[in-house]
C-alpha cells in the first residue's frame, strides 16, 4: 500500500492502538502480579456513568469534560469499592462486583432516559469505540508529517494518547524500584519505608488514567484485554520483570497491529466486503497470544521453572 | 400504570417476562450465594462474557440454514456451549499455568467478547437474516419480546431454579468446606462443575432480559445482600433467593410501566437498593448497628470514668461525662453527686479497689483476662470470693464530695 493511503487511513488507528495498548499493558504488568488484574475491568465499566453525566452537564461530546467525567466516575468507584470491603466486611472480589454492574446500569439507566439521539453517544460505542474512525484526512503522503498545516488537523485523540502513554512510562520509571519492591514483598517494601498504600492507590489512578484515555479513544473492550492479556503471555515467558515488560510491550504492539491488519484487510483477503470491527479484532489477537504462549511459553508452570520434557 | 406493573396487569408478555424474571432473580440468587460463599463471585462475569460469540455463531448457523436466525432456543442453546468453552479455558489457564484465578477471568472475558464483537460486525456487514435484535443481548431487552420467547425464559428460570434446589445440600457443603466434602466421599470435583453449570444456566436464561454484561449482578449482589442479615448458611440462600426474585420482579415490572426504561439496570438497580438497605440496617453485620455498638461502648466508658472520678472527688471537666451522669440523675446540675450518684460512685470505686486486688493475685490470673475497665466483677467472681477480697481491702469508707 502506498503512502498517499495508508497515512491518512491507517496511520493514525494505527498509533492511537499501539499507544492505547501498551498505555494498559505497563501498569497491566504490575495489577497482574498483585492479583489486582479485575481493576481494569471495573474501572472501564464504571466509566459509562461518568462520561453520560459529563454530557448532561455540558450538553456536549468534548473530550475534556468527559474525560474528568469518567475520571471521578473512576475515583467514585475506587472509593466505594472500598467503603463497601472495609463497612460490610465483603471480600473485594464480590465488592467490586457489587459497584461496578450498579454504576454501569445507572449509566445505561441515564443513557436511555436522556435525549441522545441528536449525538454518538451510545452504549456499543463506548463498549467497542471506533477505531476506524479516527482517520487523518488532511494527510496527502509521508510528506504529511513534516507539515503543519496538515499536523493541524491530526486527531486529537492521537496526541492525547500519547500524552497519556507518556505519563503512565514516567509513573513507571519514577517509582520502578518501590513498584517492583512492594509488589513482589509488601511487607519488606514498608519496612523498608515505602509507603506501600499511596504507591497502591498511585498505581490504581495511574491505570485509571490509562484506561479512561484509552477508552475515549478505543472503546473498553481493548482496555480491559490490554490490561491483562499482554502481562499474561509475558508471564508465561520469563521470571523477570525487566523481561515480562519488555515483553508485553512487544505483545501490546504486535496485537494492536495485526488486530488492526486483520480487521481492516482480513475480509477483503476471504473475499468478504466490509471491515470488521477493529478493537474486538485487536482483543481477540490478544487471546490468541495468550493461549499460543499459555501452551508453549518456557515459564508457563506454576513452579517459575522453564518446563522440561 | 406502576400498580398495573406490579400486579401482573400490563398484558399477557409482561406478565411472563414478570414472572419469568423472578424465578430467574430467585435460582440466580441462590446460585449466587454458593459462589460468593466459595469467593468465586467474579468467575460469573467471564462465563456471561463468554456467551457473546456463542449467540452470533449461532445466529450466522440458523441464518445459513435458512431459519430466522432470531429463534431464541438456538440462540441460548450456542451461549451455553461457547459458557461452557469459556469456563474450560478458565480452569485450563488456572490449572495449567501460573496466572492466578482473577488473571484468568479478565483474559476469558475480554478475549471471549472481543471475539464476540468481531462475529457482531460480520453478521451485521453480511446482512443476513435480521440481526436487529442482537444487541439487545449486549443489555437485555424485554420490549417486543415474543411469546415464546417469554415462555423459554419462564421455563428456564424455572428449570434452573428447581436444579438448585435438588443440589443445594453438597454445594453448600462444599461452598463451606471443601477439604470436609471430600472427607466425606462428595467428589468436590464435581460439584464445583455442577455449580459453574447452574452459572451458566442463569447466565444463558438471564441473557434475554438482563444482559450479558448485567447479568453478574443478579449473580453476586443479592448474596451479599443476604449475607448480611445472617450467619446462618440455610438463611442466606433462602435470603438471597428472596432478595433476587424480589429484586427481579420489581425491576421487570418498573420497566414495564413507562417507555424507556431497559429491565436489566432496573433490576440491577432495586438491587443495590435493596444492598445498599441492608448495608445500613441490617442488625449486627450493618454500619447503624455497629455505629449504635460503638456509642452504648462510648456511653458505659464515660459513666465509669464518671463515677470513679466523683468517688475521688476530682472535678469533672468532659461535658459528654456530665451530661450522662446528670441524664441518670447522678450528680446535680452543679456537678455534686446526689446520693444515689454517691453510692454508685463508691460502688465503681470499690469495684476497681478489689479488681486490683484480683489482678495482682496470680491465682486469678483466669479471672483477672477479663479485666477491662466496665465489667462488673459480680459477673466474674462468686459472692465468696468478693467477700474474701474485701477482708483484704478493708471495710468501706465515706466518699468525700
Amino acid at each position: 500500500m502506498s503512502g498517499e493511503e495508508f497515512v491518512p487511513l491507517s496511520l493514525t488507528p494505527m498509533l492511537i492502538g499501539i499507544f492505547a495498548a501498551i498505555a494498559c499493558a505497563l501498569p497491566g504488568n504490575f495489577l497482574l502480579l498483585r492479583r489486582q488484574a479485575l481493576i481494569g475491568d471495573a474501572i472501564s465499566h464504571v466509566v459509562l456513568p461518568g462520561i453520560v453525566v459529563a454530557f448532561l452537564m455540558t450538553g456536549m461530546i468534548a473530550a475534556w469534560p468527559m474525560m474528568l467525567g469518567a475520571a471521578g466516575a473512576a475515583i467514585v468507584a475506587v472509593v466505594m469499592i472500598e467503603a463497601i470491603r472495609r463497612l460490610g466486611r465483603i471480600e473485594p472480589g464480590a465488592a467490586m462486583g457489587v459497584v461496578f454492574t450498579t454504576m454501569f446500569a445507572g449509566g445505561v439507566l441515564l443513557l436511555e432516559q436522556t435525549d441522545t439521539s441528536t449525538v454518538h453517544l451510545d452504549v456499543e460505542h463506548a463498549l467497542y469505540g471506533n477505531l476506524e474512525s479516527l482517520i487523518w484526512l488532511d494527510a496527502t503522503g509521508w510528506a504529511s508529517l513534516l507539515d503543519p498545516q496538515a499536523l493541524r488537523y491530526l486527531p486529537s485523540e492521537l496526541p492525547r494518547m500519547a500524552l497519556t502513554l507518556l505519563g503512565v512510562c514516567l509513573f513507571t520509571t519514577l517509582f520502578w524500584r518501590a513498584l517492583k519492591i512492594s509488589t513482589f514483598d509488601e511487607g519488606f517494601a514498608r519496612t523498608m519505608g515505602i509507603r506501600t498504600n499511596l504507591l497502591g492507590l498511585g498505581l490504581v489512578i495511574t491505570a485509571a488514567v490509562a484506561a479512561v484515555a484509552a477508552f475515549d479513544a478505543v472503546g473498553s473492550i481493548i482496555v480491559i484485554a490490554m490490561f491483562i492479556c499482554p502481562p499474561a503471555a509475558a508471564r508465561m515467558m520469563t521470571n523477570r520483570l525487566e523481561a515480562q515488560i519488555a515483553w508485553s510491550v512487544l505483545y501490546a504492539v504486535l496485537s494492536a497491529v495485526l488486530g488492526y491488519v486483520l480487521a481492516g484487510f482480513g475480509p477483503l483477503w476471504l473475499g468478504g466486503g466490509d471491515a470488521v470491527s477493529a478493537a474486538g479484532m485487536i482483543a481477540t489477537v490478544s487471546g490468541v497470544i495468550l493461549a499460543i504462549t499459555a501452551r508453549f511459553g518456557p515459564c508457563r508452570g506454576r513452579s517459575g521453572a522453564p518446563a522440561t520434557a | 400504570m406502576l400498580l398495573d406493573a406490579l400486579l401482573l396487569q400490563l398484558g399477557y408478555n409482561a406478565t411472563l417476562v414478570a414472572i419469568g424474571a423472578a424465578l430467574l432473580g430467585t435460582a440466580a440468587g441462590i446460585t449466587g450465594t454458593f459462589l460468593f460463599l466459595r469467593k468465586r463471585a467474579l468467575v460469573s462475569d467471564a462465563v456471561s462474557h463468554a456467551t457473546l460469540p456463542g449467540v452470533c455463531i449461532a445466529f450466522l448457523l440458523m441464518a445459513f440454514a435458512g431459519g430466522d436466525g432470531r429463534n431464541l432456543a438456538g440462540l441460548l442453546a450456542g451461549s451455553a456451549v461457547s459458557a461452557g468453552i469459556g469456563l474450560w479455558c478458565m480452569n485450563w489457564l488456572t490449572r495449567n499455568t501460573r496466572l492466578a484465578e482473577d488473571a484468568a477471568i479478565g483474559a476469558v472475558l475480554s478475549v471471549f467478547f472481543g471475539f464476540g464483537i468481531v462475529l457482531l460486525t460480520v453478521i451485521q456487514t453480511l446482512g443476513v437474516g435480521r440481526q436487529a435484535g442482537l444487541e439487545g443481548f449486549l443489555l437485555g431487552s424485554t420490549a417486543g419480546m415474543l411469546y415464546s420467547d417469554a415462555v423459554v425464559i419462564a421455563a428456564g428460570g424455572a428449570v434452573t431454579l428447581f436444579l438448585v434446589l435438588v443440589t443445594r445440600r453438597p454445594m453448600t457443603l462444599v461452598a463451606f468446606d471443601p477439604e470436609y466434602a471430600a472427607a466425606r466421599g462428595l467428589q468436590v470435583d464435581r460439584i464445583d462443575m455442577l455449580m459453574m453449570g447452574l452459572v451458566m444456566a442463569v447466565t444463558v436464561v438471564g441473557l434475554k432480559i438482563v444482559g450479558l454484561i448485567l447479568i453478574v449482578a443478579l449473580l453476586i449482589i443479592p448474596a451479599v445482600t443476604a449475607r448480611f442479615w445472617t450467619e446462618r448458611s440455610e438463611y442466606v440462600v433462602l435470603l438471597a433467593g428472596l432478595f433476587g426474585g424480589v429484586a427481579a420482579y420489581l425491576g421487570a415490572a418498573l420497566s414495564a410501566s413507562a417507555p424507556n426504561l431497559p429491565t436489566g439496570p432496573l433490576i440491577v438497580l432495586v438491587s443495590f437498593a435493596l444492598f445498599a438497605l441492608s448495608l445500613f440496617l441490617a442488625p449486627n453485620r450493618g454500619v447503624l448497628a455497629a455505629v449504635l455498638r460503638h456509642m452504648r461502648f462510648q456511653r458505659r466508658v464515660h459513666l465509669r470514668q464518671g463515677l470513679l472520678a466523683l468517688a475521688q472527688g476530682q472535678a469533672i471537666y468532659e461535658s459528654l461525662t456530665l451530661r450522662l451522669l446528670r441524664r441518670a440523675d447522678l450528680v446535680r446540675a452543679d456537678g455534686v453527686a446526689t446520693g444515689k450518684g454517691k453510692v454508685r460512685a463508691a460502688k465503681a470505686l470499690r469495684d476497681e479497689q478489689r479488681w486490683e486486688v484480683v489482678r495482682s493475685d496470680v491465682t486469678q490470673e483466669a479471672a483477672a483476662a477479663l479485666y477491662d475497665g466496665l465489667r462488673d466483677i459480680e459477673t466474674v467472681l462468686t459472692r465468696d470470693q468478693i467477700q474474701e477480697i474485701d477482708r483484704r481491702i478493708g471495710g468501706p469508707r465515706e466518699v468525700v464530695s
